[in-house]
């Protein structure tokens, strides 16, 4: 018996298989959101061929932050405490700036017990990639309501929500991150792009993905659940993301799409829907948001894109070398500046 | 008596049986009376370091409110020929500038003493047991500063010059001392605030007839010597052990450790071709933050630390406890002061030694180095770095303001003569060798497991870092005997430490029954007591200083060369006590004996001497 000729394997840029994109196996719910998001990123980060060892993968507590244990095998993952995964993802940078970071947060770790450190992040443009995985609830404690639960939505206990949400889009925008996403872990299309359009970016992408939560928050009367979004996701555009790599000429129709621009060459196409939209304007972005939230519909889309704030460690003037590997030499001054020191205080 | 809103750190208590020499040379403490924000710093520290250029010890301490302008502030002075720097309790000579509370200043001294005040307050009706020196500030500071809004800050020199003349301090000491101050870039403002020097000088010497004994002579006690403050000694420290991410969020007393640093760090610390930064800087939002990007910087790689006080320590906690069973480097510096709360934020206190030790929900110990100087300030900051990077944990360094915001003598700064530690960090290549690593393996039998650093380009390097529950490798896991393994290694690894930190300095007395232990600044009020017990009481003592935790079996030892051994602490609850019951056997913890002292302000060896007579029964 002769061996049949295996198979050749799939490869991405990086020569890589996917398989050291993917993770260990999820522990989550059959059905929750969060391994949408899951497979989206292992996907982004295998199809853009970016070498696993240069990430590293962060998050607070909570079920979506358990996530990184999913994906990504062979880059450094750091499951912190709840809420405060930003400050430990900007700790990293701080050390390693050549690295990047991707941040998978919950809805309760971003809009309540963290808000101080997210609303800082923002301000700073840490230059990394933050997923908000919102299912409107805690999840891992079992389905209390969560700071970005709508007005009037309903736990399943009957409990209505009489406090107006916050909105981690809208504050993205105002407090200064530079790249600003809203999408929906069931629009595999859109989500993939709208990651790897974050992958390209360099400075900060908050991406709040309504990511529905089974178990807790996917009945009648949640403003969270696979029905309604269904019934109420309204995309901004169509979304196509051009890698740099990708030697591809785009044909695009006068007033029908808009071409993003990103930090490596790579492109992000805009397709037309009801209207035109240009991400670039930050006051229209605000606009579109609270318009949207009037209507009751949730907006997705790239909603805005600056490139020309610099990041955090841009504006730290680091040397080019990751600080944690800076030798000896360069980081302990010489004898003669400590005699020098020593005379001043004489 | 008049109230006033701060009691002055001094008491007349045992007045009745003093009686002074007609003669006190280099042996004894000024105190300046002000008003805070009214640039009195500038007068006061050149008062001290004119007589510290004359050879004479000195130590300097400020008592200040929180507040920045308006409330009332004391800066005391103390020469002492035999080298004593702990604070004094008494006060010689005073110069009372402030007039809300002149009168408690003046009334509070012992008889004998000397007051310099502003003429118009009259004092010297208030008493006939003290030399008074009146002096028309107002008038005098007129003709020197012709800007009348600079009469304020100005006004304070003229004390110096009347200080130094009455005392026989060398002007020329006190204009080079002035010149330092100022620097060169502010010579203007030394020139017009010498001007105020020389006309109290010139006032002192036409209309004030010296009665008290009080005299600085020249020694040669302190060539060679720094003056300078421990935050600045330890910020130096953390510039030579090479530093390289700093996160903070703005607290008394710890501030002006951060601010030297940031400052040393612009100066030495700019790659010379590129101009670029070999460190980051970052003012956090609040405590949680500057912990957990000093944790995130520590696990991929960086020598990181953070400096803080006690409020700030306690929102740490949940991420200390973190670091440690994540096991990742970090250094906290903890300038200690006066809590819980606000509590009083300008004084000093051992409060968080129990705190630091144990901080975090759980089980969890950490190593806490205790610098009792500025050169051990600057020395221990880099064994901090070195501890935390190879035992890959957070260590703590306990200063309290005392130590970090008074100004010390000291030896000048040794150059590090070991090579940065940087622990057990595997790179690719030793990956490659290898095959693989296991996290939390404890392969050397040491409890230290290796590491690798985000970045790492291998496709073994990662791993998975949690606070949950772990095993060898790093996995999830809920299980009871990897729980069990996971904890007794990081014990195990304490236990490596314990031998690893710096230890503990003994000077035995001959034929001594009684010990005193103690940490950090307790040391000069102990140094002190030691002296006047044998001096006063006849009673040999020996003095142990414990300079880490976990403790040294070296002082286990000690104690059994001892009847009874009094473990100083400055706070209520006998921290450093209790800390050494729960490591002695019942015998030992059945010799020791506790002092204490919660008032705020430095420890003074009166206390601990009064202590100890006291429960010897002399
Ligand atoms: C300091 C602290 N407080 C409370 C908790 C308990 N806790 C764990 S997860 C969680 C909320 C998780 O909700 P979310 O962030 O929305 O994530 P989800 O599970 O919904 O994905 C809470 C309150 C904790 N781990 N730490
Ligand atoms: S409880 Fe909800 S959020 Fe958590 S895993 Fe299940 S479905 Fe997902
Ligand atoms: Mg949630």
């Amino acid at each position: 018996m002769s061996a049949a000729p295996s198979l050749p394997k799939k490869l991405n840029r990086a020569g890589l298989e996917i398989i050291p994109y993917r993770g260990s196996k999820t522990t989550l719910c059959a059905g929750c959101g969060h391994n949408s998001i899951t497979e989206r990123l292992i996907e982004a980060f295998w199809e853009l061929g970016v070498e696993p060892w240069r990430v590293a993968k962060l998050s607070g507590i909570g079920c979506s932050s358990k996530t990184p244990a999913y994906f990504l095998s062979q880059s450094h993952g750091f499951n912190a405490v709840h809420g405060r995964a930003p400050t430990v993802a900007t700790g990293t940078l701080l050390a390693n700036h050549q690295l990047m970071c991707v941040v998978v947060s919950g809805d309760g770790d971003t809009a309540s017990i963290g808000i101080g450190h997210f609303m800082h992040m923002l301000r700073r443009n840490v230059p990394l990639i933050y997923v908000i995985e919102n299912n409107g609830v805690y999840g891992l404690t079992k389905g209390q309501f969560s700071a970005t639960a709508d007005l009037g939505s309903k736990l399943k206990t009957g409990t209505v929500n009489q406090l107006h949400p916050v909105d981690c889009c809208l504050a993205g925008i105002e407090m200064g991150a530079t790249y600003i996403a809203r999408s929906f872990s069931g629009d595999k299309r859109q989500l993939s792009a709208i990651l790897k359009g974050a992958i390209a970016h360099n400075g900060l992408s908050i991406i709040d993905v309504i990511s529905p939560c089974v178990t807790f928050n996917d009945h009648e009367g949640s403003t969270k659940s696979y029905a309604w979004m269904k019934d109420h996701d309204e995309p901004l555009h169509e979304v196509d993301f051009v890698p740099s790599f990708e030697d591809i000429s785009v044909e695009i129709e006068e007033g029908e799409s808009r071409v993003v621009r990103l930090h490596d060459g790579s492109r992000l196409l805009l397709h037309k829907l009801e209207r035109d939209y240009d991400p670039s304007n930050k006051i229209h972005a605000l606009e579109v948001l609270h318009e949207a939230e009037r209507r009751n519909e949730v907006l997705t889309g790239v909603i805005y894109v600056d490139r020309n704030r610099p990041n955090f460690t841009e504006m730290l003037d680091l040397v080019d070398q990751p600080l944690a590997t800076l030798p000896e030499a360069r980081v302990r001054p010489t004898r003669a500046v400590l005699d020098q020191i020593n005379e001043e205080f004489r | 008596m008049q109230a006033s809103r701060m009691t002055p750190p001094l008491s007349a208590a045992h007045s009745t049986q003093f009686v002074r020499p007609d003669r006190v040379v280099n042996d004894f403490s000024i105190q300046v009376a002000t008003v805070n924000g009214s640039g009195s710093q500038t007068a006061n520290n050149v008062l001290m370091r004119s007589i510290f250029q004359m050879g004479v010890p000195v130590s300097g301490k400020n008592l200040f409110p929180s507040n920045i302008a308006g409330l009332p502030t004391w800066f005391t002075i103390r020469a002492s020929s035999q080298g004593y720097i702990g604070r004094k309790k008494e006060v010689d000579f005073v110069v009372a500038m402030n007039p809300e509370t002149a009168r408690e200043d003046v009334m509070n001294l012992l008889p004998g003493a000397a007051a310099v005040y502003d003429a118009p307050l009259k004092l010297n009706e208030l008493r006939d047991d003290l030399h008074f020196y009146p002096v028309p500030f107002d008038a005098l500071v007129g003709p020197v500063c012709p800007d009348a809004k600079l009469r304020k800050l100005v006004r304070n020199m003229i004390y110096d010059g009347v200080v130094a003349h009455l005392l026989g301090i060398d002007l020329e000491q006190v204009r080079k001392a002035l010149f330092k101050q100022f620097g060169e870039r502010k010579r203007k403002a030394a020139e017009l605030n010498w001007g105020a020097v020389t006309a109290g000088k010139d006032y002192a010497e036409q209309h004030l007839a010296k009665t008290d004994p009080f005299r600085i002579e020249p020694m040669d006690s302190t060539a060679g010597k720094l003056i300078i403050e421990g935050n600045t000694a330890a910020a130096l420290g953390c510039l030579f052990a090479g530093v390289t991410v700093l996160t903070w969020y703005p607290i008394t007393p710890s501030s002006s450790l951060a601010e030297a640093l940031i400052t040393y760090l612009a100066r030495f610390r700019r790659d010379p071709e590129t101009g670029k930064a070999t460190y980051a800087v970052v003012q956090a939002e609040d405590e949680l933050a500057s912990i957990g990007m000093a944790i995130g910087a520590g696990w991929a790689g960086a020598r990181s630390m953070t400096c803080t006080s006690g409020p700030g320590i306690s929102l740490m906690s949940e991420f200390v406890g973190l670091a440690y069973y994540a096991e990742i480097p970090v250094v906290l510096i903890d300038v200690q002061r006066v809590g819980p709360s606000t509590g009083l934020p300008t004084r000093t206190m051992q409060g968080d030694s129990f705190s630091n030790a144990f901080l975090s929900h759980g089980d969890t110990m950490h190593p806490v180095l205790f610098p009792s100087s500025p050169e051990e300030c600057f020395t221990m900051a880099q064994e901090a770095f070195d501890l935390a990077e190879f035992f890959q944990t957070p260590v703590f360094v306990n200063m309290d303001l005392d130590l970090g915001m008074n100004n010390w003598m000291s030896e000048p700064f040794p150059y590090p003569e070991k090579p940065i530690e940087r622990g057990k960090v595997l790179t690719a290549e030793d990956l490659e060798r290898l095959g693989g690593f296991a996290r939390y393996k404890d392969v050397d039998g040491d409890g230290v497991p290796y590491r690798t650093l985000p970045g790492t380009p291998h496709p073994k390097a990662a791993y998975f870092t949690r606070g949950t529950g772990h095993n060898d490798n790093a996995t999830y896991s809920e299980r009871e005997d990897d729980w069990i393994k996971g904890v007794d290694r990081l014990a195990r690894k304490f236990e490596t430490l314990r031998s690893r930190a710096p230890q503990p300095e003994a000077v035995d007395a001959p034929n001594a029954s009684i010990g005193l232990i103690c940490t950090g600044t307790s040391r000069y009020a102990v140094e002190e007591s030691c002296d006047q017990l044998s001096r006063e009481y006849g009673i040999p003592a020996s003095r142990l200083r414990i300079k880490a935790f976990p403790f040294s079996p070296s002082i286990g030892e000690f104690i059994d060369r001892h009847d009874r051994v009094y473990v100083v602490d400055q706070n209520r609850d006998a921290q450093l006590l209790m800390m050494l019951r729960l490591e002695l056997s019942p015998e030992r913890i059945a010799r020791l004996r506790s002092v204490r002292y919660y008032g705020g302000l430095p420890l003074d060896a009166r206390t601990v001497t009064d202590s100890i007579v006291s429960q010897e029964g002399l």
